[in-house]
Order: C-alpha cells, then structure tokens, then sequence
C-alpha cells in the first residue's frame, strides 16, 4: 500500500481523531487502543476529510506555516498513517 | 506505599465498566472472581453516570463496558450516550448472546465506536461445549451484523488446550467473518481460569506450533485483519508488564461500586478496595491505599528492587505472585529471576499430566451455583 497521487484522502471511518483537553494533544481512538499525535501529525489528518488529493494537503500546509518544503515529510507521514489504518483512499 | 509523596501520579487514561457479573455462559477461563455470587448489588443507571463524568474529568478516554454480559443492563443505550457525549471511546465487551439487529442499531445511533464479540472455538461443537449454552450459530450472525452496520469488528478467541489445536481453523474463520482485528488470547491463569487450570493450559509445543501459525497468518492477512497475541506467560522468561504500572492508566469498577487498580485485585489481602459509592473518582484515584499500593518501586522486594529491567515490568503481576506464591509482595514467578519459578514449572507439569490422563476431573464450569460453592 502506497499513497495514490491521484486520489482523495479520507480519515478512516472505523477510528476517530479528537482533541484531548486532559493530555492537551490530539489523539487517535480505535478499538482498545489510543495513538498521540504531535501538533503537525494532527494538522494533516483533519485535512484528510475525503475532499483533498495529497499535493492539495501539502498546498494547504505549506499556505498555512507560510513555508515550503514539507512534501517530503508530509507524504512520508500519510504513508504510515495509510499503513496503520488510519486514512483510506478509495 | 500509601503516603509516599515521592511518586508522580498519572491520570486514568482506559475506564473499564464491569456492569454486572450475570452472564448467559459459562466459561470455565472467566476472569470473574470465583466468589462473583456473593456480590450481586449492581450500580443505578445514576452511579454509572457519575462515575463516566468524574473519570472522564480527569482524562479516561478509552471505555470498556463488559461484565458478566454487559448487554444484560436495560440502561446499555443510556450509559453508551452519556458516554458518548462526554467524548469516550466506547468499546462493548460481549459474548453476543442475546443482540439483536435492533439493540445493534440502537447502540450504533447512542454512540457506541465498537463491539468485540467472542468465540469460543471454530467449530459449533467445541463452541456450545466451552460456552456452556448453545450460541455459535448466533455469534457468527451477530458478528456479521457488526459489519454491516459500520462497526469496528473485533472478534476475540481466548486460547486454551481445548481449542488450542484449532489455531488454523480460528484464524479463517475470523478472515471469513470479515474481522478488522482478530485478538488471540492466550488464557491469563486467575479466577476460574486458575482453578481450571490443569484442564486449560497447553503444553509448549502446542504454544511453539500455534504461535507458528498465527505468526505467519499475520504476514497472510496484514492489511486487512490485525491479529493481537497476548502472551502466554506461564511460557515466557520476563513477566508481563501488568497493567501498564499500578495506578497508573487503568481503572476498573466492579458491579458493586468496588474500584480496582486492576480486575483481579479485589482478591489482594488488605487493600480496602474503596467503592464509588463513598468516594469520588478523583479521590479513589489520587488518595485511596489501594491504588497507591504498589505505585513507585519503594515496596518491591528482591529480585526486583534491584533489577535493571524494574521500570520495564514493574515486577510483574500483583495478583500472579499473591495467587502463585501467596505472597503478594515477590516478584512474579514467571520472571526466571524468581526464586519461586519453580511454581510455574509444577503448573506446567501438572497440567501436562492431566493431559495424558483425560477426563480424571470435569471442567469447572462458570456459573452462579459453582461460586456460591467458592463463597
């Protein structure tokens, strides 16, 4: 399984991604299990709402902190997110 | 130790709801405690919802409601709502017996994230047999039924030397049934598992061969189905790491109202288990004797004070040790540090005799008029 340039990016149905007001960090709900993400890990999951293709993510992010670059880690990071099963493209 | 001030205190972060110990099976490797009949008072639909909110306030997240059979409480619906609406993660813990398509679409329109269902065994012979009450035929449509409606479905198989020998056989049933997560679980030896014991715990090779086969069923099915194997630790060298750390992530409340630093610990000696009923989440958490018990390390006894691999395990299982050695105190005899593994090698032993002379004593089996004989 790898990332689809083509495709959109929707976060996985079966898991749920929420902010944690006790841990202060964003955090990804799945059966018996919970993953903690760090601020930019979180930022490009709530861009994954199905709408988006992944250089549409990048566009976004890189608008958004006003740099350039991120690709790279941003495409890396959508590839494990995709093995853990947290993102789907279909 | 109660009192120390020394020791950093983490907040709750998994909250596990035991709603009742009734339960339509009978499962000889139930991690009820033997004596359940004598605790028969249940919480209100009220006391459950306090004990949501206050554990919610201090950061539980993940929820597990389980029992007994959770789906036997009328007020399901009710607490998987106030659940929901207060942002926790809810997982129902069920043998499946007795869920209807209805109650499934009720629960999913409550909130409710996800269902693991348990089988027993591949086949409906086995099944009924372990279960005690005829419900394979169910379970295989219950879990179909999961599916369709958008749940998460994790089927779970506890493994023992009954069903042992079907570890193949389980692992295509749960890639038929569509399972997202496929949990394995090798029995943990307490509470009626324990005193089943000689009749349960397979022998290392059986553990060596079916480890084989979920092993390379897992390279077979990544992707699609997760497998989780909980360790058979009667087997292993180095204790489990019980419970994350005392008091440190879990938190279970019994039936009665009874909190405990883990499911089996109401059977530890003197820990005064407080009950919500008398004291708030918070205050069970954070002050009470039984959950600073064995916070930290300043209670370990050798081998463990000393050992490098301490803040690892955290010495292993409380309630192994006490069970095994009578001691709650020593270091779990599992670890080949103890001097006490010695103990673990006789259950082994043992349990290999009782496998070479079949059927010398029955299974005890899990039900009210079993443990009023234990109370």
């Amino acid at each position: 399984m790898t990332i689809d340039p083509d495709k959109n990016i929707r976060f996985s149905p079966t898991h749920r991604l929420q902010w944690e007001e006790a841990q202060q960090k964003d955090v990804i709900l799945y059966p018996e299990g919970m993953v903690e993400l760090n601020q930019s890990s979180a930022e490009i999951l709530k861009l994954c709402d199905g709408n988006r293709k992944p250089q549409q993510i990048v566009d976004e992010l890189e608008r958004k902190f006003e740099t350039t670059g991120l690709r790279n880690d941003i495409i890396a990071f959508l590839e494990v997110a995709l093995q853990n099963g947290w993102i789907r493209q279909d | 130790m109660a009192g120390s001030d020394k020791i950093n205190i983490t907040p709750p972060r998994w909250l596990l709801a035991e709603l009742t110990y009734a339960c339509p099976l009978q499962c000889p490797y139930c991690s009820n405690p033997l004596d359940y009949a004598k605790h028969s008072s249940e919480l209100s639909t009220e006391d459950w919802k306090r004990v949501l909110l206050q554990a919610r306030k201090m950061g539980a997240v993940q929820l597990g409601l389980s029992g007994g059979e959770p789906l036997v409480r009328r007020d399901l619906s009710e607490l998987v709502r106030h659940a929901r609406e207060l942002g926790y993660y809810s997982n129902l813990i069920t043998s499946g017996y007795g869920l209807t398509e209805e109650r499934i679409v009720e629960l999913k329109q409550a909130g409710l994230d996800h269902i693991q269902v348990s089988i027993q065994a591949s086949t409906q012979e086995l099944n009924d047999h372990i279960a005690g009450t005829v419900s394979y035929e169910h379970k295989r449509e219950v879990a179909h039924l999961v599916k369709k409606h958008g749940y998460p479905m994790v089927l779970c198989v506890v493994i023992h030397r009954e069903n042992i020998h079907q570890m193949q056989q389980i692992l295509e049933m749960a890639e038929e049934l569509g399972a997202d997560y496929l949990e394995l679980a090798n029995t943990q030896y307490y509470g009626w598992a324990h005193a089943n014991r000689d009749l349960l715990l397979p022998t290392r090779e059986q553990f060596e061969q079916a480890e084989a086969i979920a092993q390379a069923y897992k390279e077979k099915v990544a992707g699609k189905m997760k497998i989780y194997y909980v360790v058979p630790d009667y087997y292993e060298d180095r204790p489990k790491a019980c419970m994350n750390g005392w008091g440190t992530t879990f938190l279970t409340i019994a039936p009665d109202g009874v909190a405990l630093p883990c499911h089996s610990a109401r059977e530890l000696p003197g820990l005064d288990c407080p009950n919500v009923n008398d004291y708030s989440i918070e205050e069970i958490w954070n002050e009470s004797k039984a959950f600073n018990f064995f916070r930290g390390f300043d209670w370990m006894k050798e081998p463990c004070r000393s050992c490098d691999e301490k803040e690892k395990d955290f010495g292993g299982c409380r309630c192994q040790a006490y069970l095994l050695t009578g001691d709650m105190y020593n270091t779990d005899p599992v670890c080949s540090k103890s001097p006490n593994r010695y103990v673990v090698q006789e259950a082994i032993d043992s349990a290999k005799s009782a496998s070479l002379a079949p059927g010398e004593k029955p299974l005890i089996f899990r039900n009210s008029k079993n443990s009023r004989d234990f109370a």
